[in-house]
């Protein structure tokens, strides 16, 4: 090993850490007093891609709370604190939809997830229109994405502090997520 | 001594008790340590004598024989006195557990949160259950049992002028118990570190004739009044439509949740905050605009309440007294 | 001879018996490979002793400096300096790097660098796991800055108690990143311990028979058998933290039949012991100063080895007093009490044995003298505040208080860093070659013994007025300004008091006056051989034949003949007795070691990103074992016979 070999592996290291330092000040910051985008005004956020005439531009409000493992903690716990079990089950699913697979009936981006809370849905889902400050809605759509792996796995909570709900490790694997505004057109992406 | 707030200041039997072992324990280490800094220092000065006149090193068998006789003695000196210390600690303890004669003892449910306290006091008729936040009010003379409960993560229950503290532990179910001798008001702080607002979680402790705590034990029992005025209607209102009910309850309204300390009589409490900031209009209003201002990293989120609705709503808030 | 011996000795390179052709021989056979590659792969107890003393210091300069920042924003009520996010991390990393990266390494590296010197070998007993316990340690402590300077630092503080440090209530990677980096520690910690138990007790020089053994070395051996029963308490309870963490298994979830108590057992059991881990080799440095400034042995040699065996069997019996005020049964708290109270014994024991050497002896106080005087003024303020501990009623009012931090640094500062800068005062000529200045060490001496007493005894005096621990704020109402603000000025004092003593340090780096092999007149072995030590230590390995090696009245020392010169051979002696057994041929510079760190390194790092990482670093452990293992190429014979009268 020569020492020209030696200031090379110093250069990618430093590389390798300039890139986790990147990613460890999204992953690890505590935003308390951060203010957080409002909710998308009432219809806003469509929830098909289907439209007659030119698509009208997609409206993307950049979440905070992706990635940072405190707000998805701080999702988790307001999850369980305002009785979302009581009926999505922990993301299982009961009256309400699971949250832990990939079927997104009102789309699965930040923007969508936030809409369906302060709107609600029909049949059960209350509208929390107001209830909700803008942080702990991104909070908990980031930690709502996170249940079906729609989050990084290294902010993500490993297990909860409560009785544990087993996921089968051999089910099938999720696959890439829709396109967040359709559940039956496929994304963008994968459009002819 | 009186020393306000410090393990000194007692007011109740434990604490009394755990003060004079204290003073016991002061005075024992400090005639200890005299001693050992006037052997050292006549050990020193002699050396420096003998270094002076140009004697060698001291080592013979006499002089073994007298030293290892004084060390021996130091050492069963320490022996005896770590017996008396042994004794007098186990003594001190059993003087300090709950009095199983106690007449009529009242028993509180105590349940820590991250940043603030819980306190349910347990009566024989379920309807005169009475739960508390951020206030505990005692009775002067009577032994209270204390339970201690834990939602989140571990924390202390310590209210130093009354006795030592016990963890609050979840999954866990410690036990405690205080009796204030003498009325007084003291503030009781977490005593285990529990997360970024460990620094701000206090709770106000009351303790006063059994007759005030009658009183007191009635008006907290009642459910709120609706409010009259047309201010404090629409600050009603503003808090069942706003944030505050997805966490506060006030009881005889639809707010019920317990995410939060509940407020049914917030206005008749000294402090705001988890016992960290006196309970006024200002400071009230301070603490829902921005609570993340006050205490970084506290549950409570930002409320950016427009100043009609704030007023409003403040003046809702001290009608709950 | 395979190398050219020294411009200096070609004179006598004529005889080859001379004592300076000898070192002519050895030198080239011992030394390190030139250059970086020569420093990567040195398996030298010494070189590797020496970067990890002062990769310890560096870590302590850290951790020192977080300390000041705490006392800025602690000086007034209300402080704005910080907020709790940033305070949280401070006092987290403030505390495990003080405890794993200083305190424990510290002490182990100056074990590995004297205790061969000490008992007259010419290297430690596993060179190779020497060097990788170095580079696994110097991982795991760059692992928690890089955490901290990240943003990534942890924050649930050093005893992590959960659920506060568990999956629900810590985010991100900060406690993950803490529990590797005690991983790595621990690692380093047992493979010291195992090294100095196997050289002392297989390498002592003929002659030292067991009862024969410094203190020092006796301290460093003791120490070391409670590393091996404490640190796997530790790295257990880390693993099992961070797989609750980070595969989901439930050792601490109470809802799934786990226990939030069962991690304070563990990690008591261990940290109890580990401030003795700490506080042992700090009798072992005062010992060894106590006796050689006082120009005679220490007084009661029986009775110390005695207390010091004592003091680490009943260490491990008192982890309970750091945990009554969980539910517990009284007698259970008395049985802890007096555990506690017993341990006391042994330790007035040893300090009332060092007051009688000094009483019988012709003591000179030299800086190093100084620092034991101040030691026992120091410590025993911490022994006596830790009574207040063990009494359960005055504890359960005192425990978490600001009497906690007040007692333990009355403990550590004065039970080990004064020792430890002691030590440093009276080792810096044998490892250097220069003696540092006797002003400039009581100047700083006295500014730390003022610093520490200023500091530490506010905070005694504010864990009574209530003040619980681990705050990043108070508010002006509790009256606890003024005490605060004389504990921060203390700590700027400390500050002042370390600084002067580096400048000490770098003065007389550069400029010092030589030291000679024997400046202080000293009784153990160290002392005969020149300053610095060479490589191999010794020319021949010597012959003892009583406690006080160098100071017996046998003029010349005797020594052993027919060990190899053109390889790296040390002598094998028997346990007890120290009788001749065999010769052992010791590895050349390698750079496996480091490669094993590396590898190691990779499994514990990116495991805590994806489980997956174990499995990868666990492969790559194996390979570089594999390459550890590797036979080696038998070497030319090249020994010259030479016959070297006794």
């Amino acid at each position: 090993m020569s020492v020209v070999s030696v200031t090379r592996l110093w250069g990618r290291a430093a590389a390798v850490a300039a890139l986790t330092l990147g990613l460890a000040c999204k992953r690890e910051e505590r935003r308390f007093n951060a203010s957080y985008p409002s909710p998308p005004a009432y219809a806003a956020v469509t929830l098909d891609t289907l439209q007659p005439g030119v698509p009208s531009p997609e409206i993307t409000v950049n979440s905070p709370s992706e990635g940072n493992a405190y707000d998805i903690a701080q999702g988790k716990q307001l999850f369980a604190q305002w009785n979302c079990s009581g009926c999505h089950s922990h993301g299982g699913g009961g009256m309400g939809p699971p949250l832990m697979d990939n079927e997104w009936i009102y789309g699965s981006s930040p923007e969508n997830i936030v809409a369906t809370i302060v709107e609600g849905r029909p049949n059960g889902m209350p509208s929390f229109r107001n209830r909700i400050a803008n942080n702990q809605l991104w909070q908990l759509a980031a930690y709502v994405r996170s249940m079906s792996g729609l989050q990084a796995k290294a902010p993500s909570p490993g297990r909860n502090d409560e009785m544990q709900y087993k996921v089968d490790e051999q089910r099938t694997p999720i696959r890439t997520p829709r396109a967040s505004s359709s559940r039956n057109v496929p994304a963008k992406s994968e459009r002819p | 001594m009186t020393w306000a707030g410090s393990i000194f200041d007692t007011a109740g039997p434990p604490a009394e008790r755990i003060a004079r072992l204290a003073w016991f324990l002061i005075i024992v280490s400090a005639v200890t340590y005299l001693l050992v800094l006037v052997a050292t220092g006549m050990a020193m000065r002699r050396a420096r004598a003998r270094r002076a006149r140009g004697e060698l090193a001291d080592a013979r068998p006499e002089t073994g024989k007298r030293l290892t006789r004084n060390v021996a003695i130091a050492a069963i000196a320490t022996t005896l006195l770590l017996l008396v210390f042994v004794t007098a600690t186990a003594l001190t303890n059993k003087a300090i557990a709950w009095p199983l004669n106690a007449q009529q003892p009242l028993t509180i449910e105590v349940t820590g949160n991250q940043w603030w306290w819980q306190f349910r006091y347990r009566d024989s008729v379920p309807s005169n259950w009475l739960t508390t936040s951020n206030e505990l009010h005692i009775p002067v003379g009577r032994p209270v049992r204390v339970i201690l409960l834990s939602n989140d993560v571990i924390h202390s229950f310590w209210i130093p002028e009354l006795h030592g503290k016990q963890d609050v532990i979840p999954g866990h179910r410690n036990t405690t118990w205080i009796q204030a001798d003498r009325p007084g008001a003291w503030k009781a702080r977490c005593a285990e570190f529990c997360g970024l607002q460990h620094a701000k979680m206090a709770f106000d402790v009351v303790a006063e004739s059994p007759a005030q705590f009658d009183r007191w034990y009635e008006s907290q029992l009642a459910s709120a009044q609706p409010p009259t005025d047309s201010s404090a209607k629409h600050g009603h209102d503003v808090f069942m439509q706003r944030t505050c009910i997805m966490c506060h309850a006030i009881s005889g309204t639809e707010a019920g949740s317990s995410v939060g300390p509940e407020l049914t009589h917030i206005a008749s409490r000294p402090s705001i905050a988890a016992g960290t900031l006196p309970n006024t209009r200002e400071n009230l209003g301070r603490w829902i605009l921005n609570p993340q201002l006050i205490k970084p990293g506290v549950r409570m989120p930002p409320n950016a309440l427009p100043p009609a609705e704030m007023n409003a709503l403040l003046d809702y808030l001290e009608t709950l007294k | 001879m395979s190398a050219q011996p020294l411009p200096a000795e070609r004179a006598v390179e004529t005889d080859p018996n001379s004592i300076a052709s000898v070192h002519a021989r050895l030198e080239p056979v011992w030394r390190n490979g030139p250059g970086l590659w020569g420093w990567l792969t040195s398996v030298n107890h010494k070189s590797i002793a020496l970067r990890s003393i002062l990769t310890a210091f560096a870590f302590f300069a850290i951790a020192g400096v977080e300390a000041a920042l705490m006392r800025v924003q602690l000086a007034r009520p209300e402080n704005s300096f910080m907020g709790p996010d940033r305070y949280n991390q401070l006092f987290t990393t403030h505390g495990s790097a003080m405890m794993f990266l200083f305190a424990v390494p510290v002490v182990q590296s100056v074990a590995l660098y004297f205790v061969p010197i000490m008992i007259g070998t010419r290297n430690v007993a596993f060179p190779r796991l020497n060097a990788f316990g170095y580079w696994t340690y110097l991982i795991g402590g760059l692992l928690l800055f890089a955490g901290l300077f990240t943003n990534t630092g942890p924050d649930q503080g050093w005893f992590s108690y959960v659920p506060l440090a568990g999956p629900g209530f810590s985010p991100g990677k900060r406690v993950d990143i803490w529990a590797q980096m005690i991983t790595f520690t621990e690692i380093a910690a047992i493979v010291a311990a195992i090294e100095v138990i196997v050289t002392v007790f297989k390498q002592r020089a003929p002659g030292m028979s067991l009862n024969r053994v410094p203190l020092f070395v006796w301290a460093m051996v003791v120490m070391s058998f409670m590393v091996l029963v404490a640190m796997p308490y530790v790295a257990t309870a880390s693993a099992m933290l961070a797989m609750d963490r980070l595969i989901a298994t439930q050792f601490f979830n109470y809802a799934e039949g786990g226990d939030a108590l069962l991690w304070q057992h563990l990690f008591w059991f261990f940290a109890h012991p580990e401030v003795y881990i700490i506080f042992i080799p700090a009798l072992g440095m005062v010992s060894a100063i106590v006796a050689t400034f006082s120009r005679r042995p220490v007084f009661g040699y029986t009775a110390l080895v005695l207390a010091l065996v004592a003091i680490g069997f009943l260490s491990f019996g008192l982890w309970v007093h750091h945990m009554f005020a969980t539910p517990l049964t009284q007698t259970g708290q008395s049985f802890f009490t007096a555990a506690s109270a017993m341990i006391a014994i042994p330790t007035g024991v040893t300090i009332f044995c060092w007051i009688a050497t000094i009483w019988s002896g012709r003591p000179r106080f030299d800086t190093p003298m100084l620092y034991v005087v101040g030691f026992i003024a120091l410590f025993v303020i911490g022994g006596l505040s830790g009574l207040f501990l063990a009494s359960v009623p005055v504890d359960l009012q005192l425990t978490d208080t600001f009497f906690l931090p007040g007692h333990i640094h009355y403990v550590l500062l004065g039970g080990m860093v004064f020792p430890l800068f002691g030590a440093l005062h009276y080792w810096f000529p044998k490892v250097t070659g220069r003696m540092m200045s006797e002003r400039l060490g009581k100047v700083s001496f006295w500014l730390l013994f003022v610093g520490v007493n200023v500091t530490f005894f506010p905070q005694l005096l504010l864990g009574m007025a209530g003040m619980p621990r681990r705050v990043y704020t108070y508010l002006a109402d509790t009256g606890w300004g003024g005490l605060n603000l004389t504990s921060s000025i203390g700590a700027g004092l400390l500050a002042i008091g370390l600084l002067v003593l580096v400048f000490n340090i770098a003065r007389s780096l550069a400029a010092g006056p030589p030291a000679g092999a024997d400046p202080w007149g000293g009784e153990t072995l160290e002392w005969a051989i020149s300053s610095p030590a060479p490589d191999y230590n010794f020319a021949y390995i010597p012959i003892v034949h009583g406690r006080s090696a160098l100071w017996a009245d046998t003029g010349e020392l005797d020594a052993v003949t027919g060990l190899r010169e053109d390889r790296r051979e040390v002598l094998q002696t028997t346990m007890l007795d120290a009788e001749p057994d065999s010769r052992h041929e010791h590895p050349d510079p390698t750079i496996v070691p480091l490669l094993a760190a590396l590898a190691v390194g990779v499994g514990l790092i990116s495991g805590i990103f994806d489980p997956m990482g174990f499995a990868v670093g666990g492969v790559l452990t194996l390979i570089a074992l594999a390459a550890w293992g590797w036979p080696q190429k038998t070497k030319p014979n090249t020994h010259e016979i030479v016959e070297v009268p006794k």
